[in-house]
């Protein structure tokens, strides 16, 4: 098992779906980052076999809760002296604009380059956002 | 101010209200021949679709209204590169409601968020097309008597047919409707459908790909046309194209009451020796798309008869 030292100030990005490390990465633009980031792609998970990870030492100032309309299951941990002090679940957001683009060629987001790109959260317990225009489930177009 | 842009968006007892007021217009339509006098329609077609934009016009010429607009984007703002909202924004000063056909899916609902009128979505690419599911809704309510306890079977191309979700979408809404999905395998309905409408609502339903064997047990068969492009191979359109028109050998199979609907334009998908059977409703389904638009327009602009 590949070791990676716990960290003291920081947040630990746990049960990223499998594979799906970077694009969280890119999206949080943790490259710009000076403090150390540690991407764990393929970790042992009881829950789905396998899981990704990441971990920054330090602190970022964004609405996390947004990751989970990329991934609904990822969890947040604070990490403070070396202990986790918080551990929660993503509360995913109603509607989000400008997060996550429309890739539907029928869309009119596609044509009209000045409107927002808006989704619906329309299932919840399933974390499917739908585009708010042509309601084409995100990932699936 | 209300907009309608997708088919769920009446409630049921909107949507009841609508059906009865669009009834009473086919009671008398005289009653109802000024209530829009001074309003104005604006068609906004940014494709061409004429029936639809015809039907529109003669439902608010019906009320007494006027009607202004365009039938194609070449003949629009758009051909310069106006923005939807842009153009609705306009237009709202120049109407008093707007019907807007276009290409690109969700187009309507980018108008109704910057218009000051009430927009109706005369259909967006293969999205949405509520005032074809009204049409239905009324027909099935009128020449049926009921919009509950029904089976319903849809036959043709199910996965593209917008007009097929938004009737399925319509109906789960109303107690002991069962749905006979007839298709190819290539063209069964969308995976959405069937999981989050469907199963998600405990609607009975089963697919089949012949439509012999379940015309028995049909209330009402709503065709669709199968288009050959369609299909990944040759051999399979060879196969199963016969079983997907409708013509009196197997209209032989159906109940003395079943009604047959199609939301037109027809091709070769029901035979025309079928248009004589009492029990082809689909020209009388056209003539009530006109009424139900009357009602859809007079409930958007709030106005009544005055008797």
């Amino acid at each position: 098992m590949l070791n990676i030292s716990g960290l003291s100030h920081g947040i630990v990005i746990d049960h990223i779906k499998a594979g799906g490390a970077m694009e969280i990465y890119h999206y949080l633009n943790l490259e710009r980052l000076d403090c150390p980031v540690a991407i764990i792609k393929n970790a042992k998970s009881n829950l789905t076999g396998k899981k990704d990870i990441i971990k920054i030492e330090g602190s970022i100032e964004m609405d996390l809760d947004m990751l989970g309309v990329l991934d609904h299951n990822i969890t947040i941990n604070i990490i403070e002296d070396g202990k986790i002090t918080k551990k929660r679940h993503l509360q995913l957001p109603q509607t989000v604009t400008n997060i996550i683009k429309c890739k539907n060629p029928r869309c009119i987001t596609s044509v009209e380059q000045e409107l927002p790109h808006k989704f619906k959260l329309t299932n919840p317990e399933k974390g499917i956002y739908r585009c708010a225009y042509c309601e084409q489930k995100f990932r699936e177009n | 101010m209300k907009h309608i842009i997708s088919p769920l968006d009446l409630s049921v007892a909107e949507l009841s209200d609508v059906l009865e007021l669009a009834q009473e217009i086919i009671k008398e339509p005289k009653k109802y021949s000024n209530v829009c006098n001074g309003k104005k329609l604006a068609t906004l077609f940014y494709e061409p679709s004429t029936r639809t934009r015809l039907s529109f016009e003669a439902a608010m010429l019906n009320l007494g209204g006027s009607v202004l607009g365009f039938s194609s984007a070449d003949s629009s703002s758009a051909a310069k590169g106006e923005s939807v909202a842009d153009t609705i924004r306009v237009i709202s000063s120049y109407a008093d409601i707007c019907a807007m056909r276009h290409p690109k899916e969700g187009a309507p609902y980018v108008a109704a968020e910057y218009s000051t009128i009430p927009v109706i979505n005369a259909g967006d690419g293969g999205h949405n097309h509520p005032t074809q599911t009204l049409t239905d809704l009324l027909t099935i309510k009128t020449l049926k008597g009921r919009l509950e306890h029904l089976t319903i079977g849809f036959c043709g191309d199910l996965k593209f047919g917008r007009t097929v979700h938004s009737l399925i979408n319509a109906m789960v809404r109303y107690p002991n409707v069962k749905f006979v999905l007839i298709s190819p395998l290539e063209l069964r309905i969308p995976e959405y459908l069937r999981e989050e409408v469907l199963i998600e609502n405990k609607i009975p339903y089963k697919e089949v790909q012949k439509l012999e064997e379940v015309l028995p047990e049909l209330d009402l068969l709503y065709m669709t046309r199968v288009q050959k492009e369609r299909f990944f191979n040759e051999e399979d359109y060879i196969r199963l194209k016969d079983s997907y028109i409708l013509d009196m050998k197997k209209m032989a199979y159906a109940k003395q009451d079943m009604l047959v609907l199609h939301p037109l334009p027809r091709v070769n998908e029901i035979s025309t020796e079928v248009d004589n059977d009492p029990r082809a409703v689909y020209f009388k389904q056209a003539e009530f798309g006109v009424y139900v638009r009357m009602a859809l327009i007079m409930m958007l602009l709030e106005v009544h008869t005055t008797c």
